[in-house]
């Protein structure tokens, strides 16, 4: 039967808070004529989750343990309702019987045999609630025909409790209802129904089949495969991680507040209407010199991009790799077309805007074209790319043009 | 247990070899087989090595594997968060709720920005998907769909369309009307088609391909206009929960994360699984990729959520406190990957600090499971979609 994890991890705690040393102190009070035993207050509860969770806020500690109340761990012990109060609301736990880590499905039968048994107590200590009372009703109609059957059941029950120790059975009774809480809860709404639901894809999984010799020569191959990968040292990992950060740190709203302010925050939207202008704005521009990615990914960066490089009539690597985005944009069915496009573009003999690929890229290419796919021109692609990274992206942003918008904006600002 | 003595009562033609030879009156699964002697022992034999061949490949499999761990570990000379000390640590934050959208009958599974940074779709149990423009609250579409638990949806590229499914093992795409009378529904195109729930999917740079994730254990990449299949990609051994494109501008890759507590990393090109990794104690119910594509972090049912760097091919970070014992269903990072914002069953949101691996903040307000967390495209606030049938802005 399948478990979740969080329930085996809250009885962890549970248990943590029953220990005779350092769980939550449980003990009998003395209130009119009788003695209530084995209690603790709600206070106790959120300062034990406080110390030994190490919760540093009330809010939290308050809110796990109405989590572990809803799923019935401990509870009131004059309530019908589930939840934890930070005051002197008395509480007691359950008993492992009925922990949620025994699946119980409940059936409407069981809960027939419960109320009826009710009945046959005191009355005077163990009036059924309204609701209790209106569920018996209802019970007592869909199971008319076997109800014979259910009474002699809570008969047997309730036999078996007068035998019992009197301060034993106000616990079990108290420990009984609480489970019926959980199951069958006073309201349809809130907590208690709540933590029951389930999203379908939750199910327990299939014994996992053995897996065959093919898959397992499979298996073999990919972790040799992952040996020979090559690795970068952790030290080298947290530092680029830390500068990539630090670099775009001015650009999470989240860190630094967005200029002039946060749509969601001012309800103001200039700064979306900045970004959506033509004319990029000063800090957006900066970004570009960060990495030819980022002016790849900005459509004004792009355009400023082809701009130069048509300024000195070297812009069909750009165009070249432009048009190889566009085409896996493109739906399967124009892909043949726009392949075929495109090689007379760039790279058929005598082509207009011919680019100059290293001759294994466009063998490759050249096969790749007489059976065309979206992926035909990836050699070609990835080859110029790494000339337009190393060669005109690093003219570009050393570029007049580059500079000036960079200077730009931040003239305009002076002379606010 | 084998007796000769009474065994060897007939005579005739064997089964197998069908020589005539004493025979052997065996039972095979149940059915009875008549094989002479000789044949029994090859059959004996067969069988045996047979296992042997099984158990030496596993037994191979499992060295391999251990192998692996050893030489990951070995460039493990420094941690994170220790190489993090040295940054200044974050202020107070005060992110609150800016807007609530109220209008789903019931949970909300997931939802997807527009890449105009305030339009949002999200779908949920009772099979409703709504456009909403969750800057003025206003719900500019609605769409029934023929199922219940839509657990996907995502916002085209163009913001055009929008894509959804979950229990119908579909994944479809409605067009945008700008005429609010028209019935979206009419205009519906089914586009993939897996064998159990849909979980996931995305569209790619484009409007013309989805990537989906199914609870059949595998992911597809689907051409919309035709729906049809460009690539498949196996290797999960449970249920796909989730997956995420590298936010790259030449790379084809995406990472997807299941019930088999694995995360794999794909090449969209050629189907292969090119990185695995398998550290969580139990389902990952969601893989974000860091900001850079150098990394992605998860979030899981065992309450914790990890960062995996590609570069270091190992996991990196670990957010988890003893206080956190609920699954997380959904993570996010902000823009510049030093918050990760991740929502639990626990009905709460915890923010974290990447590099640090301290939790910076604990967001109330939920009424039920916080079932999805995505930034915005600009980052200028994150969006939180619950089972408690709202979806909130917080900035």
């Amino acid at each position: 039967m399948c478990v979740f994890l969080s329930i085996v991890q809250m009885e962890d705690v549970i248990a943590r808070m029953q220990d005779e040393k350092n769980g939550i102190p449980i003990r009998t009070v003395k209130s009119f004529l009788s003695k209530i035993p084995s209690v603790f207050s709600g206070s106790d509860i959120v300062q034990w989750l406080l110390k030994n969770l190490f919760i540093e806020d009330q809010v939290e500690a308050l809110h796990l343990g109405t989590l572990m109340a809803a799923h019935g761990y401990f509870f009131p012990i004059s309530d019908h309702v589930l939840t934890l109060k930070d005051d002197g609301t008395f509480y007691r736990f359950q008993t492992p019987y009925f922990w949620p880590s025994n699946c119980w499905e409940p059936e409407n039968t069981d809960y027939a045999v419960y109320l009826c048994k009710r009945t046959m107590q005191n009355k005077a200590r163990l009036e059924l609630a309204d609701y209790e009372a209106e569920s018996l009703a209802r019970l007592q109609r869909a199971f008319a025909r076997k109800w014979e059957f259910i009474f002699m059941q809570a008969e047997a029950q309730a036999k078996v409790d007068k035998k019992r120790d009197k301060i034993e059975r106000k616990i079990l009774d108290s420990q009984e209802r609480a489970f019926w809480d959980v199951h069958r809860p006073v309201s349809v709404y809130g907590l208690q129904n709540d933590i029951r639901s389930n999203s379908p894809t939750h199910t327990p999984a299939p014994e996992a089949k053995q897996p065959t010799e093919e898959e397992l020569r499979e298996q073999i191959k990919f972790w040799q495969a992952q040996l020979d990968r090559h690795r970068l040292k952790m030290s080298k990992v947290a530092e680029s991680l830390l500068s990539y950060t630090e670099q775009y740190s001015d650009y999470d709203p989240f860190l630094c507040t967005p200029d002039p302010s946060n749509p969601w925050i001012s309800d103001d939207t200039t700064f979306w209407e900045m970004e959506a202008s033509k004319e990029p704005g000063q800090t957006r521009v900066r970004r570009w010199g960060f990495v030819i990615n980022e002016v790849l990914k900005d459509p004004v960066g792009r355009e400023q991009f082809l701009k130069f490089l048509e300024s000195e009539f070297s812009s069909e690597n750009l165009r070249f790799w432009l048009a190889v985005q566009e085409l896996k944009k493109r739906p399967i069915r124009e892909v043949p077309t726009r392949v075929q496009e495109i090689w007379e573009e760039f790279l058929a003999a005598g082509a207009p805007s011919a680019i100059n690929v290293d001759s294994k890229s466009y063998d490759k290419t050249t096969q790749n074209v007489k059976d065309p796919g979206r992926y035909a021109f990836e050699d070609a692609q990835e080859h110029i790319y790494k000339l337009m990274k190393s060669d005109s992206y690093s003219r570009f942003i050393r570029s007049s043009a580059y500079q000036e918008l960079l200077q730009a904006k931040k003239k305009v600002k002076h002379f606010k | 247990m084998c007796d000769q003595t009474f065994l060897a009562i007939t005579f005739g033609p064997c089964d197998n070899c069908s020589q005539n030879k004493p025979l052997m009156n065996i039972y095979l699964k149940n059915e009875p087989i008549n094989y002479c002697s000789l044949c029994v022992e090859l059959m004996a034999c067969q069988g045996l090595a047979k296992g042997e061949t099984t158990n030496t490949l596993k037994a191979e499999s499992e060295s391999l594997k251990a192998k692996l761990e050893e030489e990951r570990a070995k460039l493990h000379d420094v941690e994170l968060h220790q190489v993090a000390e040295k940054i200044d640590a974050l202020g107070q934050f005060v992110m609150k709720t800016r807007r609530t959208l109220k209008g789903h009958g019931n949970k909300v599974l997931c939802m997807d920005w527009c890449r105009d940074k305030r339009r949002i779709v999200s779908s949920s149990q009772d099979g409703k998907v709504i456009v909403w423009d969750a800057y003025t609250t206003n719900k500019e579409h609605a769409v029934t769909m023929p199922c219940t638990w839509v657990m996907a949806c995502a916002y085209a590229p163009s913001g055009c369309a929008v894509a959804c499914g979950g229990l119908d093992n579909k994944c479809s795409v409605y067009p945008l009307s700008l005429d609010k009378n028209e019935n979206l529904a009419a205009k519906k195109k089914s586009v993939a088609m897996h064998t159990n729930y849909l979980s996931s999917c995305s569209f790619t740079n484009s409007d013309m391909q989805i990537l989906t994730s199914s609870g059949d254990g595998t992911c597809a990449l689907w051409d919309v206009e035709s729906g049809q299949l460009l690539q498949s990609f196996h290797g999960h051994s449970a249920d796909v929960l989730s997956l995420d494109l590298a936010p790259s501008e030449t790379g084809n890759t995406f990472v997807s994360g299941g019930c088999d507590k694995k995360a794999n990393v794909w090449d969209m090109r050629s189907g292969q699984n090119v990185q695995s990794f398998e550290t969580h104690e139990s389902d990952i119910n969601n893989v974000k990729y860091y900001p850079s594509g150098d990394a992605f972090a998860t979030g899981s049912d065992d309450a914790t959520c990890r960062l995996y760097d590609l570069r270091a091919d190992r996991e990196v970070a670990i957010y988890s406190k003893d206080s956190i014992i609920f699954g997380a269903s959904s993570v996010d990072f902000s823009l510049s990957g030093r918050l990760l914002f991740a929502g639990y069953n626990d009905y709460t949101i915890n923010v974290w600090d990447v590099l640090k691996g301290t939790r910076v903040a604990i967001l109330f307000g939920h009424e039920n499971r916080v079932s999805t967390v995505r930034v915005s495209p600009d980052g200028t606030a994150f969006c939180s979609g619950s089972w408690d049938n709202t979806l909130r802005i917080w900035a």
